[in-house]
């Protein structure tokens, strides 16, 4: 067991852990952030996806003891107050959303691809969205919200 | 109405799974209570109980809709959300009668305690059976609210109106919580409840028929709904439970020691083995070690190779009520084929597994010898019977809650989580969550079944004049033609199943019109007929020919046919609870793999509910059933599955989601139908008849991207 602090959704929280207990488990029942989802432990479905320093990553295979002192996203960390993000507003708008556990993973895949490539085509959202499962295959419409965040985030910054 | 009933009514399907508790608990006998618990299982289909008394009044599982003093409006129903848009259309159908808004209405889902027993969610009945009920009760209430305002005003309830909610009249307001103030209604209800109010029509819906977004769509994408696995409780263990190495492997000896050193809880009842800690993580840990212990009797099984050979050997013969061997004849069956022009040919269809992309999940707690199980179920009534009779408990005893769920597709029919947790937290003395790992889901959970067929067909001219179709084991879902045919006989035969098996989007509809319209396909080039032309030719329904019309004049059929080396179009269409499917898909196979260039669908439901959530629903149903049609398979040998994570059982992706172009039939004039399956039953047949056009190669098995390589 050793001490663990990570800056999780622009807060510094603390945890006893053994090393190798994987971030999602830590996040879940030591910090009670339930929205990142558990779905195979084999990072092949991706709903555990969470930022770390930026970068989208698999929780179920991030080991606490490997993000020490790094800052964590969440989908509990992406709206401000109130305020959803675009990418949150457009899975509402576009029915993104079927049964909803795979959203989590795919709202922060994408929060990632529009900040680093705010216009992207649809084959690039294809390319970085392909290693999330969603079983609805509500696929057609996770694209559409993406499309739709990334249509009114220009708008909005023109 | 019996409990019973209902049930059957709500999957009629025999390929329902029908099993007790998965475990023979040996509890001690002071655990036992004895209770009779029938007669407190009261349904109230139908039927508006009206509690005057606001939150204070006791809420009872005959209660179907509750006004409350301080305007709050709440529809009760015992179906679940799992992904498919109940909550959202519920919400809708209660707003259209009351003559609300949307957001004046709340939803309560499932839960044993507090809302009625509507039977499963599934069989695609919560749109025919529990919207319908949900309408009657709301324009009950609501013209309950113009009589009694034409009451206290002393007017003519003929000359008021509901809007928004109340009745306004000359600058006096009445509305739905100044009706649940009416303290005189309290004694007489029953009495007051009008009977038989009508209900809107379809041409003036105003919150039916909308695309309403998804009611929660707020708490998803912000992570803050918390569904089965997300539950919490103070002083919470997280579990882990014993799974044999193999199929019908029977435990020997474990020893609990090792897991309990490391600081678990322990705890064997029976063939029950499983462990609890403060996480997860200590959980897993200690079971590990545990499992290292433990002895196991293993038992021979079967493997999938040949597995249709497999099932026909083992088809059971006798006709045993809903669930036994079916034949159903109707003309002369062989003396018109004795004259006619024949075909014969056999298909089959492996097992599938559902994979929500939640798995199993139960959360336990335990107050006395009262049980509250928090978990993801398709059955929470039935559930809660599993849970009754696991722990010998009367049914008042045990509660079970749904939260909105991550995904079901007919594979949570079962309370096996539900009473994993259960156990672990009657052992534990505390709360428990179980949440089932993705390798268990695999193999633990349920599968599609798998199946084999044979069909006979006799031709004259361009008409069927006999058919001749067997099934063996897929469920009878869908199994008659709907094909104008004057001499048919069906044959259905229930098979001694290797995997444990039950129901699935379409159930036997997935497999029984994929053998028909993959033959249906084979007879039209016998006759040397278009395959649209054949079907039209051969069918009176005419709404089935409508949806097979528009599918093909969206996709251009009769100009898309011929495409060249390697590429080719199909047609298949379908009937199952109350809705029509015709599907043309467009394919090009490149050395061993398939790629679907193109689809086109065309469904009809009756009137639309919700135009969004119908099209998520087809487009995700039409999704879904590329994988089972391409590349979905459980293999297993020697009681092991060889392909039990998502690694090597490949599944839909955004990569090769062909373009979808779906034509959606409105027909206010019919009754609406539930739409989250049928559109999947035409999806594998039209792919194979696409693949047969690219390759002149005929597929007669699933999935085809293993078969036809």
């Amino acid at each position: 067991m050793a001490r663990f602090t990570i800056r999780v959704n622009r807060n510094e929280l603390s945890t006893e852990s053994p090393p190798d207990r994987p971030l999602l488990d830590v996040l879940r029942e030591d910090f009670g952030l339930t929205g990142t989802k558990y779905g195979c432990g084999e990072g092949q479905c991706r709903a555990c996806t969470v930022l770390i320093d930026d970068q989208p990553t698999a929780s179920c295979l991030t080991t606490i003891s490997s993000v020490d002192g790094m800052s964590v996203t969440t989908i509990e960390g992406l709206a401000s107050g109130d305020q959803l993000t675009a990418l949150q507003q457009a899975f509402i708008d576009m029915e993104g959303a079927q049964c909803g556990y795979c959203t989590a993973g795919m709202i922060v895949e994408a929060t990632a691809l529009l900040k680093r490539n705010p216009k992207p085509s649809r084959t690039e959202i294809v390319d970085a969205m392909n290693p999330h499962l969603c079983r609805c295959c509500g696929y057609r419409n996770i694209l559409a919200s993406v499309e739709l965040a990334a249509r009114r985030s220009e708008a909005g910054d023109a | 109405m019996p409990e019973r009933f209902r049930e059957d009514l709500c999957e009629p399907d025999r390929k329902e799974l029908a099993e007790g508790p998965a475990y023979r608990f040996e509890m001690d006998r002071r655990e036992w209570i004895s209770s009779i618990g029938a007669g407190l299982l009261v349904t109230a289909a139908g039927k508006v109980v009206f509690s005057p008394g606001g939150a204070s009044a006791q809420v009872r599982s005959s209660h179907r809709l509750h006004l409350g003093e301080d305007g709050s409006i709440t529809v009760l129903t015992g179906k679940v959300e799992v992904g498919q848009g109940s909550r959202t259309e519920i919400l809708q159908a209660a707003a259209e009668e009351l003559r609300v808004p949307p957001g004046a209405v709340q939803v309560v889902l499932a839960d044993t305690a507090e809302t009625p027993n509507d039977g499963s969610t599934a069989g695609s009945r919560t749109t025919p059976s529990t919207i319908p009920v949900v309408r009657r009760a709301s324009a009950s209430a609501r013209e309950l609210l113009v009589r009694t305002a034409a009451e206290t005003w002393n007017l003519d309830a003929s000359e008021l109106r509901v809007e928004a909610g109340a009745v306004v009249r000359a600058g006096n307001r009445f509305s739905y919580a100044d009706l649940a103030r009416t303290k005189r209604l309290e004694a007489t209800v029953d009495d007051n409840v009008p009977k038989g109010v009508p209900l809107r029509e379809v041409r003036n819906w105003t919150v039916l028929g909308q695309a309403l977004p998804k009611v929660g769509a707020r708490e998803i994408v912000t992570g803050a709904h918390r569904y089965p696995s997300d539950i919490t409780r103070p002083n919470m263990l997280y579990g882990a439970v014993l799974r044999p190495p193999s199929y019908g492997a029977q435990l020997e000896s474990v020893d609990l020691t090792p897991g309990r050193e490391l600081g678990a809880m322990a705890v064997r009842d029976g063939e029950f083995v499983g462990c609890a800690a403060r996480t997860s993580f200590e959980a897993r840990k200690a079971l590990k070690v545990i499992s290292e212990t433990a002895r196991w009797r293993r038992a021979a099984h079967p493997s999938s190779e040949g597995l249709g050979a497999y099932l026909k050997r083992h088809a059971q013969s006798s006709a045993g009520g809903r669930r036994g061997a079916r034949r159903r004849e109707s003309g002369d069956v062989d003396g018109a084929l004795a004259a006619a022009q024949t075909l014969e040919a056999s298909y089959e269809m492996p097992y599938v597994q559902h994979a929500p992309l939640e798995p199993r999940a139960a959360v336990a707690e335990w107050d006395g010898d009262r049980l509250t199980v928090w978990t993801g179920t398709q059955r929470p009534f039935g559930v809660r019977e599993q849970l009754a009779e696991a722990f010998r408990l009367s049914a008042d005893k045990a509660r079970v809650v749904v939260p909105d769920t991550g995904g079901g597709f007919g594979g949570k029919h079962t309370g096996e989580v539900a009473i994993e947790a259960a156990r672990l937290a009657k052992a534990a003395g505390k709360p428990v969550s179980l949440r089932w790992t993705r390798a268990e889901e695999f193999a633990w959970a349920y599968f599609r079944p798998a199946a084999a067929f044979e069909a006979r067909a006799g031709l004259r001219g361009e008409k069927i004049v006999a058919w001749d179709f067997t099934a063996y084991n897929p469920g009878t879902a869908a199994i008659e033609t709907p094909y104008a045919v004057p001499n048919v006989r069906t044959r259905y035969f229930p098979c001694d199943s290797p995997l444990r098996e039950g129901s699935y989007r379409g159930i036997g509809a997935t497999g029984n019109n994929f053998a028909r319209e993959i033959f249906m396909d084979e007879l039209a080039g016998v006759v040397g007929l278009d395959p649209l032309e054949f079907r039209l030719a051969n069918l009176d329904d005419e709404r089935l020919s409508a949806v097979l019309r528009a599918a093909a004049d969206r996709f251009a059929w009769s100009t898309s046919r011929a495409l060249g080396r390697n590429r080719g179009s199909g047609i298949a269409a379908g009937f199952e609870k109350g809705s029509y499917i015709a599907i043309c898909a467009q394919v090009r196979v490149e050395e061993g793999s398939i790629e679907v260039e193109r689809l086109v669908s065309a469904f009809d439901c009756g009137a639309i509910l919700n135009p969004g959530n119908l099209r998520a629903q087809i487009e995700g149903c039409v999704i879904q059933g590329l994988g089972a049609a391409l590349s979905e398979e459980i293999r297993f040998a020697g009681g092991k599955l060889l392909n039990g994570s998502f690694a090597r059982y490949p599944l839909p992706r955004f990569r090769g989601t062909p373009p979808i172009e779906t034509v959606v039939l409105n027909r206010p004039d019919v009754q609406s139908a539930g739409a989250g399956e049928t559109p999947i039953i035409a999806v594998a047949p039209a792919l194979a008849n696409a693949v047969f056009a690219a390759t002149g190669r005929r597929v007669r098995s699933l999935p085809l991207g293993a078969r036809q390589a």
